[in-house]
């Protein structure tokens, strides 16, 4: 968990939303009542990381002058969640999911796959600047584990081989597709359907 | 009201209060760290844990409610079990380092871990360490001992009003701090220190000084600006090693101003510890007798009204009615305790007085300023302002140098015209104050020492007859003093007599040779350039403007070295208390002035301090009641002259450097360069 930038970053001077941005920052604000507009601080957050890739101090200071919240109350914020990228990452965030049940099933490999492949450790960011390796708590999709997430979508039902697909794939510019990586059918039974087989 | 159940007894308590509220009341200690009374409830620590009926689970006391009925229990095993277990949890991190903690010997977590905790750990693994924070130059951060209490962050947020601290990253990994290392720019952020349960936060002058327990405590009153905070001077041999508030719900709540709180080193460096005389142009140490002879020589056949007298803001009252006595037995009119120059009457009580009060502020309904800067000429002032404000449905409007306050002030005008507009009501601000039913008004020292000051007085006392704010029961006229010994000065008379002259007459008979012989009890705010020729005996503490203007050096004793009477603001008489003696020869400043006296021929009709206050309440009799408030009957006041076009200025520069104290105090001078000059944003006075 990044708590505070580390100190050898280099935090832009300042920085200000696209015109298209901001105009959708102005709709998000509009959805708050009057005086209560610092509830828009999460999803102006998340459209600034979008914008820079992460999310600089400059970033949060506009926000938060933005919204009229004190600076303090938006970094808190900021720190608070690990989905905001307080520094700098590479251009696809791979976050593997380490906890019990991802574990149970084999997320260990899936870690060292990726760190064989890419030649880094956790934590960190290949030096062509492609990829940043993360390991993350519970994603949230155990009935698929284990599983990644690269950007905004989830690679379900790994193993070793078609995690190091996933990332040639991603190294070479292309898309792999998102979704369970053995062919199963979303969360279904992995061993094939066992009820409703008659309904197409 | 309710009645509930605490360990078997039954009581009643108001509705809406908690059940900690109630467990106090009712005389049961209930451990805490988050809660606190003066702050907003977080109960994140857990410390409080009750059992109470038909709750499966213990219940954090200091966020519950009390209802009819409750059946709280607070020493059961249960409870006990509790407490040990969070207090384990908390020591999981705490570095177990009290030998070296500055908290060590008054620090909650020590005690109550010794009351409420286990006598041994089960942790086994590594305890996290924490980076320390740059907090500034008056306190110190050892965060690794930080248990995530809050309240220096709702203290910053709530009290202080400045929103620096806050609580980043969650969990295991949350810190407390400023996340960008920013000094915190709050004249009250010394609070935090006697705030953190913990060792935390501590005072980075004091850091290592001494051991609370080897320390002499002595209650008292401070003198470094117009409030009359109560005080604590903690002393170890001759030194002052630190100042603590006192609790006063009346005056200062239980804070003080980081120049209250810090400016003690002052008082160990260029302090004037022997007499001088100038011989030869030069400042030569000498003994009492020499420079008593000095003056004699020099005044021998002076007439009285060739002699003045000036008294500085740090004079107290026994002194100022010595010196007042002195002068009259000399046979000089010529006395003045306003060095600022402020047209205050002396014979108009309610004219000067802040008659509202500190704590009738809260009563308030609207306030206007005028000419003022409260939250550098009156800390605590400017605290209980921003108090009233939070709870809502008080407009402020502020006529002078726009300023940030902590609160929304509505920026109304720079000058006199302002005034008058609303005066005239063709402001909008004077609808305010016509539909406010408390209304008050205050003015500053910037509206009042100029040239048109009586003229601006007059308007504020009209506004105030104008727009009902002073009426049965409520006073809403009040003046912003900001020098200790002003209110006393005035009590007793110490202005011009008939045909006297005021400190700017003096100086300029100094100039021109009306005036042979300068008296200036502690005063250093004048210009001493202008004192001429003249003659200068200068009794003070500090080697400060005056002492080096001076012809003869009359060392006297700073607040913690006396016994003395001052007046606040608000009129309320409070006593100072000697902590440590006067260093080297000085001396208590009544006896200097009796014993010059005899030697000058006239000798005062007072040899013992209580012979000297009994004079004092027969000069003036509000010098009778301690402590309280004996409000001013309402006298209307007029001038005859105009109000000039030229906007109000500030009356205090730099807050950090408004006395002699402050201006020997280290740390002041470091606030001072941060906080004024430079570095970090102005705080008072960014418009």
């Amino acid at each position: 968990m990044n708590v505070a930038a580390p100190a050898d970053i280099v935090q832009p001077d300042s920085f200000e939303f696209s015109a298209e941005n901001l105009a959708e920052a102005k709709k998000i604000i509009a959805r708050y009542p009057e005086g209560r507009q610092a509830s828009a601080i999460m999803p102006l957050f998340d459209m600034a990381q979008r914008q820079s890739g992460w999310l600089p101090r400059a970033a949060i200071i506009r926000v938060a002058d933005m919204l009229g919240v004190a600076h303090i109350r938006a970094y808190e914020v900021a720190t608070f969640y690990t989905m905001y990228n307080l520094a700098p990452v590479g251009e696809h965030l791979v976050q593997v999911c380490t906890t019990t049940p991802c574990w149970l099933r084999g997320s260990a490999d899936i870690v060292s796959a990726c760190e064989k492949h890419l030649g880094i450790k956790t934590g960190q960011t290949t030096p062509d600047g492609k990829v940043t390796l993360r390991e993350v708590e519970c994603l949230g999709a155990c009935v698929n584990a284990p599983l990644m997430q690269v950007g905004d979508d989830y690679y379900e039902d790994l193993d070793p081989a078609s995690t190091v697909k996933i990332l040639e794939d991603l190294q070479a510019g292309r898309k792999p597709k998102p979704g369970p990586q053995t062919g199963r059918q979303t969360s279904a039974p992995a061993p094939g359907l066992t009820t409703l087989k008659g309904t197409a | 009201m309710a009645t509930l159940t605490i360990d078997g007894a039954e009581v009643t308590v108001e509705d809406g209060i908690t059940v900690l509220q109630a467990c106090d009341l009712a005389g049961i200690e209930i451990p805490r760290f988050c809660y606190h009374e003066r702050l907003s409830i977080a109960g994140n620590c857990r410390m409080c844990l009750v059992e109470m009926e038909r709750s499966p689970k213990p219940i954090a006391s200091c966020a519950m409610p009390v209802a009819d009925g409750m059946v709280i229990r607070t020493n059961t095993p249960s409870v006990r079990k509790a407490r040990e277990g969070v207090m384990e949890f908390l020591l999981i991190n705490h570095p177990l380092d009290c030998p070296i903690c500055d908290q060590g010997g008054e620090c909650d977590l020590q005690d109550q871990a010794m009351a409420y905790g286990r006598d041994r750990n089960r942790f086994q693994e590594n305890k996290r360490a924490v980076k320390d924070k740059d907090l500034g130059p008056l306190v110190a951060t050892i965060m690794t001992r930080c248990i995530h209490c809050t309240r220096c962050i709702r203290f910053a947020t709530e009290i202080a009003g400045v929103e620096e601290l806050g609580a980043m990253g969650r969990g295991e990994h949350m810190e407390v701090g400023t996340y960008v290392e920013n000094a915190l720019t709050s004249e009250l952020s010394g609070n935090m220190i006697d705030l953190c349960p913990v060792g935390a936060l501590t005072s980075k002058p004091y850091a290592f000084t001494a051991r609370s327990w080897e320390l002499r405590k002595t209650e008292s009153i401070d003198v470094l600006d117009a409030v009359g905070s109560n005080i604590r001077v903690d002393a170890r041999g001759r030194e002052v090693v630190r100042v603590l508030p006192r609790l006063n719900e009346d005056v200062n709540e239980e804070w003080i101003s980081d120049k209250t709180r810090f400016a003690y080193d002052g008082l160990s460096r260029q302090r004037l510890d022997t007499p001088y005389v100038r011989q030869g142009g030069k400042l030569k140490p000498a003994t009492w007798e020499a420079a008593f002879a000095a003056i004699a020589e020099r005044l021998k056949g002076v007439d009285g009204s060739k002699i003045a007298a000036i008294a500085g803001d740090l004079a107290c009252a026994e002194s100022m009615l010595a010196l007042k006595d002195l002068m009259a037995a000399l046979g000089s009119v010529h006395i003045d305790c306003r060095q600022d120059g402020a047209k205050l009457d002396a014979a108009n009580r309610s004219s000067y007085l802040f008659n509202t009060t500190i704590a009738g502020i809260e009563e308030a309904d609207a306030c206007l300023l005028v000419g003022t800067n409260p939250r550098w000429e009156a800390t605590l002032v400017n605290a209980r302002l921003r108090k009233r404000w939070l709870a809502g449905g008080f407009p402020v409007g502020l006529i002078g140098a726009p300023v940030d306050l902590t609160y929304d002030v509505q920026h109304l005008g720079a000058g006199p015209a302002t005034l008058k507009e609303i005066f005239d009501g063709r402001h909008d601000f004077a609808q305010v104050l016509k539909a406010a039913e408390r209304p008050m008004i205050i003015l500053g020292m910037a509206a009042l020492a100029r040239k048109d000051g009586a003229e601006i007085l007059a308007a504020g006392v009209e506004i105030a007859e104008a727009f009902g704010m002073v009426g049965d029961g409520w006073n809403g006229f009040n003046v912003l003093h900001t020098a200790a010994a002003r209110v006393a000065g005035l009590d007793l008379g110490f202005v011009p007599g008939e045909g006297g002259r005021d400190v700017e007459a003096i100086l300029t008979g100094a100039q021109d040779g009306g005036i042979e012989a300068v008296y200036l009890l502690g005063a250093d705010e004048i210009d001493m350039n202008r004192l001429g020729e003249a003659f200068v005996i200068y009794q003070g503490h500090h080697g400060d403007a005056g002492a080096h203007r001076a012809d003869v050096i009359l060392p006297g004793a700073a607040y913690t070295e006396k016994e003395a009477t001052y007046v606040n603001l608000e009129g309320r008489v409070q006593r100072t208390a000697r902590a440590i003696f006067p260093p080297g020869e000085a001396r208590e400043d009544w006896t200097i002035l009796r014993a010059l006296s005899a030697e000058l021929g006239h000798a005062l009709p007072y040899d013992s301090l209580a012979a000297l206050r009994t004079r004092l309440e027969d000069a003036a009799p509000s010098f009778a009641e301690r402590g309280t408030v004996r409000p001013a009957a309402w006298q209307p006041f007029t001038a005859t002259g105009q109000m000039l076009d030229a906007p109000f200025g500030a009356a205090v520069d730099d807050f950090y450097m408004t006395d002699p104290i402050c201006r020997a105090s280290e740390t002041m001078a470091k606030c001072s360069t941060l906080y004024v000059s430079g570095g970090v944003k102005a705080t008072g006075t960014d418009g």
